[in-house]
């Protein structure tokens, strides 16, 4: 069901994902969380925790950043970026909403760490 | 090609070697250690505080499991190396087990010293050297009976304080004529024995153990005039020995320990060892400082810097029983070359002593007012000639140069290089420069990013000071642990706030406490969704973005992201039809693992999440409803057979067990809640390590609380003795309630009874029949609206976006 535009991926309407929560949009072997904040801000990471892969999309969401799971480090919505003393990131990717559509581009905003 | 580099012993010398190594030369060693203990590396020297009751053992753990896997090292827990080949460079365990290094590190450590008194092998005869240590003492403490500490220093002493504190009659036998001869003068051991006797503590110094009597097991200790003190637990505490047999086998160069030379190497340039069996320079270390240092060298060693060195060095002596303040460092022998001044205070319990030596400072004895040891220490590390100040040396620093007599104004004067935490070798500068640097306000700030106070924690005070130093007012120590970093208001507080503002939202919580971020975070949203839930039963809507994972999915989030699911059997008993629909469920969505839990329920692992309506479609056909596994709620009433089968029983342990759980199933509390009903006391339930038990006897029902099974190992109080199977739950249900109402989020039953005090709930519960019942009647009504099986609830479809992908993009989408 997912539109093609150029880069941009519909996946989907911002009410398909709870606020402070999160979907899966599924890219072949890839995961990819979609966040909604409190405040309807859209974000999108692939859903590993740079940890130990824990899947980022069942975490707690607060204030632009997701807890993981497994073991509670704090990953930024809009960079990746562990947040503080640990390192290590995940990779963010460009989504953007175009009236109630979600739309997400496929090609990481940066390169991922390694 | 990797290097191997193979360690034996994982303590806190190798773990601190290996964090340095992994900093100066990452991936350069394939690294693999051996440890004959069987758990990760913790901090020893905080096991009094584990003794006595002030830390658990999860807080002094210094790298859990995470840490080898991060970095790829492969630990061996409970295997000892029985052999080195230097030939074949090769080590093997006593598990069969073989592996090749191209550099060794042998870290055996010490072994305690155990007198070889008759009756010195008896059970009830341990010594104080690790954890296994500690919980044998622990477990003996529960009779609260009597206990002979052999041995008056450093760590006797810790073992002595620590067994008092939790309830046994100590005496503790000291060989010499005053404790801790080796570290305090004469004076300074006669104010530390007083102070010990004031807390109940019985010291007999030249006290000269002759042997260990008993009858299969400990029964006292008689010395050499024929005196015999009574006592079920011997702990000697008399000296350690450097653990060398391993390398001495192997043919290296052994004296009192392992020697190595500056670098850390042994006899055999392949193999270094550092610890507490290394000998440099004729010297074997105990404290923690030298061997930290070593670490380092042996570190800068390894990774290629063929510079380092370790240099002797002297350590401060503090003893770690809380309100006992001591201090001793250095060389306080008299001597003719020797000058001392000496203060006392006999009221005020103070004695300060300072040897001297051409006008600098060579030992250093403070006993009751210890805050210008480090001031003291830094004068004599840098031989600083103290002749101008003479007058005035022994009253501390805020006496020289016309400073006021202001606390912080000692610790202001120190300088930068001065060293604050012996321990991990941090000095002022470095403090006060990481406070500014990364903007830290709390001492647990300051301990993640320099180390320092983080080990034994004798420097916290100073570490504090230097916090309100550098930050002034906005450091305030002695407020209340915040929830978070979201607000400075404790747990206590926000619980109170709730119902005296009557909040009833998490939006009105963080309106009017004045959260400081927009939605909270992962610590303090579910606390206070647990806290509104507890506090409003009837009135607030559970808010499920703000449940962790395994409660907002009603399963277990496993390691691999998939979750594993056990349903209720109530009090464990089951039947051919439900362990028939259990097996088809398994069957039928290939569950890879089915395995019973500690608490006599099955647990089938391994489920992916989208499969999981399905598969509680399925049990909910069979009648079962969510065990509540994943839950900080109830979550088992274990059971014995009772009555209707053993023959020992003497109650219907089984029905009790089903009663109560069909009774309180559903209930959300601060931490998970674990019961169980054991029929007679041979305890086949094991209900004294829950949080809840029953031990039913021919009169009734004894009610235990306050255990604990898992990091912490805690046998249960007894609350109270009732005749019926009424007033039996009666009282559990409004203990439970009480904790539902007091407790902290994630705070558990033992820690919330102790933080209360255990005379304090038995008063309430069991001797004031009105707030019994106004307990019970509370619990009885949020049961209304908590008694609704989650499983069922998803089945037909609430949260249904929560199991199924939002999209699911076909290949050529993503190139």
């Amino acid at each position: 069901m997912s539109a093609i535009a150029g880069n941009w991926v519909a996946v989907g309407t911002v009410d398909d994902i709870p606020r402070r929560g999160a979907r899966c949009v599924k890219n072949g072997d890839m995961t990819i969380a979609i966040f909604r904040t409190a405040d309807d801000r859209i974000f999108a990471l692939e859903d590993k925790c740079p940890h130990r892969n824990g899947p980022l999309s069942q975490g707690i969401v607060h204030d632009g950043c997701v807890t993981c799971p497994l073991h509670n480090w704090v990953i930024s919505l809009e960079t990746g970026q562990a947040q503080g003393a640990d390192e290590g990131a995940t990779a963010a990717f460009p989504v953007r909403i175009d009236g109630s559509q979600v739309l997400l581009a496929l090609t990481p905003a940066a390169e991922k760490a390694a | 090609m990797k290097e191997k580099l193979v360690i034996i012993g994982n303590g806190m010398a190798p773990g601190r070697m290996l964090e340095r190594l992994f900093e100066a030369a990452p991936g350069r060693y394939d690294v693999t250690i051996f440890n004959a203990e069987p758990r990760v590396n913790y901090d020893r020297i905080m096991l009094s505080p584990v003794l006595s009751g002030e830390k658990s053992f999860e807080e002094i753990v210094i790298h859990g499991d995470g840490w080898y896997i991060d970095n790829g090292i492969t630990l061996y827990k409970g295997h000892k190396i029985t052999g080195i080949d230097r030939a074949a460079k090769t080590v093997t365990s006593d598990k069969g087990e073989i592996a090749s290094y191209d550099k060794l590190v042998i870290a055996t450590g010490s072994n305690p010293f155990i007198i070889p008194v008759p009756g010195h092998d008896m059970p009830g005869v341990l010594t104080y050297r690790d954890l296994d240590d500690v919980n044998a003492m622990l477990l003996a403490a529960q009779s609260r009976d009597k206990a002979v500490v052999i041995g008056g220093g450093l760590l006797g002493l810790e073992a002595a304080a620590g067994l008092s504190e939790r309830g046994m009659a100590v005496t503790v036998l000291h060989i010499m004529p005053t404790l801790m001869e080796r570290q305090l003068d004469p004076a300074a051991g006669y104010l530390l024995q007083r102070a010990l006797e004031e807390r109940g503590i019985n010291v007999m110094c030249k006290a000269n153990t002759k042997a260990i009597l008993g009858d299969g097991k400990v029964e006292g200790v008689e010395l050499a005039d024929g005196t015999v003190i009574p006592a079920s637990l011997v702990v000697m505490a008399v000296g350690i020995r450097p653990n060398a047999q391993l390398a001495s086998d192997a043919g290296l160069t052994v004296n009192r320990g392992i020697v190595v030379d500056a670098g850390m190497r042994t006899s055999d340039a392949d193999i270094f060892s550092l610890g507490e069996c290394a000998e440099v320079d004729g010297q074997v270390y105990g404290l923690v400082a030298p061997l930290y240092k070593m670490a380092e060298v042996a570190a800068s060693r390894l990774s290629g810097d063929e510079t380092a060195r370790f240099e002797h060095m002297d350590t401060p002596t503090k003893l770690k029983v809380t309100g006992i303040d001591l201090y001793s460092l250095g060389d306080f022998a008299e001597g003719d070359d020797r000058e001392e001044i000496v203060l006392r205070d006999a009221a005020a319990g103070v004695y300060k002593r300072l040897v001297l030596k051409d006008n600098r400072i060579v030992g250093t004895v403070l006993y009751g007012e210890t805050a210008d040891g480090a001031w003291f220490n830094d004068l004599k590390k840098k031989q600083t000639d103290i002749s101008e100040m003479r007058e005035t040396l022994i009253f501390g620093q805020a006496y020289q140069g016309g400073g006021q007599l202001d606390p912080m104004a000692a610790v202001a004067a120190l300088p930068d290089d001065a060293e604050i935490c012996g321990c991990n070798g941090v000095c002022k500068g470095k403090i006060t420069g990481a406070i500014a640097a990364n903007g830290l306000t709390t001492l647990d700030g300051v301990r993640a990013h320099t180390k320092a106070s983080a080990s034994c924690g004798t420097c916290t005070g100073l570490v504090e000071q230097l916090l309100s130093l550098t930050l002034g007012d906005a450091y305030n120590p002695a407020a209340v642990t915040p929830m978070c970093g979201c607000t400075d208001l404790g747990h206590d507080d926000v619980r109170r706030l709730i119902k005296a503002k009557g909040l009833k939202t998490i939006p009105a919580v963080m309106q009017e406490l004045e959260w400081k971020t927009s939605c909270g975070c992962a610590k303090c949203r579910p606390a206070l969704n647990y806290y509104l839930v507890a506090d409003w039963p009837d009135e607030y809507a559970d808010d499920y973005q703000s449940r962790f994972i395994n409660e907002r999915v009603h399963a277990n989030i496993q390691k691999d992201g998939t979750y594993s699911v056990v349903p209720r059997m109530w009090g464990g008993v089951t039947s051919s039809k439900e362990l028939r629909a259990i097996a088809d469920v398994v069957d039928k969505f290939g569950i890879p693992t089915v395995k019973v839990t500690g608490g006599q329920r099955i647990d089938m692992l391994g489920i992916r999440k989208e499969d999981l309506p399905a598969v509680w479609a399925d049990l909910g056909e069979a009648g079962f409803v969510s065990g509540h596994a994943y839950a900080k709620g109830l979550r088992t009433v274990k059971t014995c057979v009772g009555s209707d089968w053993c023959r020992f029983g003497t109650q219907d342990s089984t029905g009790l067990g089903i009663r109560i759980e069909k009774f309180m199933w559903g209930s959300w509390t601060p931490a998970k809640v674990k019961m169980a009903v054991s029929g007679c006391p041979r305890n086949c339930a094991e209900a004294t390590c829950k949080d809840v038990g029953i031990i039913c006897v021919d009169s009734g029902f004894e009610i235990h609380f306050a255990g604990a099974a898992g990091l912490d190992i805690k046998g249960t109080e007894v609350l109270g003795h009732v005749k019926t199977e009424d007033e039996a739950l009666e009282h559990i249900v409004a203990l439970v309630q009480m904790y539902r109402e007091q407790g902290r989020y994630l705070e558990r039953i033992y820690k919330w009874a102790r933080r209360i005090g255990y005379d304090e709930v038995r008063r309430q519960i069991m001797d004031d029949a009105e707030k019994r019942k106004s307990y019970y009647d509370r619990f009885v009504f949020s049961q209304k609206f908590a008694q609704v099986d989650p499983w069922s609830e998803r089945v037909s479809g609430k949260d249904k976006h929560e199991f199924k992908p939002m999209a699911t993009l076909s290949l050529e989408a993503a190139e």
